[in-house]
């Protein structure tokens, strides 16, 4: 592909702090290289920013190659931009075009309070986790590891939902701000596998518990959640969350 | 768990409203069928109508008919209200289109202009059939003539035929919604059930318009 530079008007919610009203601010950017990463076309930003003693953009970021969950942004509005399974850090700027305008804002969520300016707060999500995603492990010598058959099936659809990096674009995506892709998945790679089948119960019923305490809205099954997100979980892990709960609801005294 | 806890949880409010959409899902079925009655002609069609307003067991299911509508259109606002609650600063821009079916973000409204539609039906065709019940039963309440009268009005025709587009969206959606709702997305059932809820939708909208228009359009006597 051929590469070309770029100059771009910049629209990008700026908030001091998580009581602060936040606004639009507008900014120029001049000779962005198309091979750049949209991460790196915010760091020339920053710099320039910092050059005129203005204060930096927060934006979260960490591994920038796709797999750690930290980066988020709604770009052009869509969560990680207009590619499909892909996260903003591996959105190249050869998806823009000379002159165009880009509006960046926060996830938008009751659940992810912002914190400043990009960054906001996911904790929520590590409080669903704490509430169930984890399994009891015995002390002692580790078993031989195949002691424990899994079907192959099982195996690869644990797999996949385990492919979650937990960024909450389907909760940014979602017309009802819900967390039941991620839910779902978290629930789904552990009640597939052996080594999860002893809090299976109690791990679905604990974090929707947990889900609906911290303030997500209720899955209407539009699956934006699954076209946006970067890892492209399947909705069939909320159908499987649901019959989960059925289960385990029914099952329970 | 209790049965509180279980059905007012966020997953469980959904399985009341996919529980009883699957009941109106049937319930359409029934009601389509029995009045296409009118096809065959005015005297079958008024003996059906005779039997469907007589019957206990009929009367009965109306009662569960009316609890399950109350119950779909409660828990559906429930989950819409909590829904609007969960995003209280919106996006400047959102590409909505790009990741979902417009009508799939739109039951609420869908389901609002049904429900309108449904009060203006009843009182059409319910309260008099219901007041003809109480009254003497030696002439029997034609609906026959009933429905022609209600739809030699254009107006009321084309408000039918709106509603029933309204209606064709909150299926296209609802019906498979309920399944994936129960639990069940499977690699093979799936597209089944996506290619039956097209089919059925299309087929009942067709046959409900269908109706109006006959009389209107006087295709029946």
């Amino acid at each position: 592909m051929e590469h070309y530079n770029m100059n771009l008007t910049l629209k990008i919610w700026r908030q001091a702090n998580s009581g602060a009203k936040g606004s639009f601010e507008t900014y120029q950017v001049k000779d962005i290289s198309s091979e750049m990463s949209f991460l790196e076309m915010f760091d020339v930003l920053n710099e320039q920013l910092i050059a005129e003693n203005k204060e930096p953009i927060a934006f979260d970021h960490d591994c920038r190659e796709g797999i750690c969950g930290m980066c988020s942004m709604y770009i052009n509005g869509q969560p990680h931009g207009p590619w499909k399974q892909n996260t903003t850090c591996q959105l190249h700027m050869r998806a823009f075009k000379d002159g165009d305008t880009i509006v960046v804002e926060p996830w938008r969520s009751r659940a992810f309070p912002v914190i400043k300016d990009l960054v906001v707060d996911r904790t929520a999500f590590d409080r669903i986790i704490q509430a169930g995603g984890y399994i009891s492990v015995d002390t002692g010598n580790a078993q031989d590891a195949n002691a424990l058959p899994v079907p192959k099936k099982d195996a690869d659809n644990a797999f996949l939902a385990a492919a979650c990096i937990g960024c909450g674009a389907c909760v940014a995506a979602c017309k009802n701000g819900s967390a039941m892709l991620f839910v779902g998945a978290k629930v789904s790679q552990l009640a597939l596998l052996p080594q999860g089948k002893p809090e299976r119960e109690t791990r679905v019923l604990n974090m929707v518990a947990q889900m609906d305490k911290e303030g997500f809205g209720n899955c209407t099954n539009t699956y934006a959640c699954e076209a946006e997100c970067p890892k492209g979980i399947s909705v069939a892990n909320i159908a499987r969350l649901n019959l989960e709960y059925i289960h385990a609801g029914l099952n329970s005294e | 768990m209790t049965w509180k806890q279980f059905f007012s949880a966020s997953v469980g409010k959904k399985f009341t409203v996919a529980l009883t959409g699957i009941f109106l899902i049937l319930f359409l079925i029934v009601h389509a069928g029995v009045n296409s009655a009118i096809f065959v002609g005015r005297d079958d069609f008024n003996n059906i109508a005779h039997f469907m307003s007589h019957n206990y067991i009929v009367r009965i299911l109306e009662i569960g008919l009316f609890v399950g509508i109350f119950l779909h259109i409660i828990q559906a606002l429930i989950v819409w209200r909590q829904n609007a609650a969960a995003r209280p600063v919106g996006y400047h821009m959102s590409k909505a289109n790009k990741n979902s079916t417009w009508y799939s973000r739109s039951m609420g409204l869908l389901g609002t202009l049904i429900l309108l539609f449904l009060i203006m039906h009843m009182s059409h065709f319910f309260v008099g059939t219901k007041v003809a019940l109480y009254l003497e039963d030696d002439a029997p309440h034609d609906l026959y003539e009933k429905m022609r009268e209600v739809f030699s009005n254009g107006y009321i025709v084309i408000i039918y035929l709106i509603s029933l587009v309204a209606l064709f969206w909150h299926l296209m959606h609802g019906f498979q919604s309920a399944f994936q709702t129960l639990g069940l997305n499977h690699k093979r059932f799936t597209p089944l059930i996506k290619t039956i809820g097209v089919g059925y939708t299309i087929i009942i909208t067709l046959l409900f318009a269908s109706m109006p228009l006959a009389f209107y359009f006087k295709w029946i006597e």
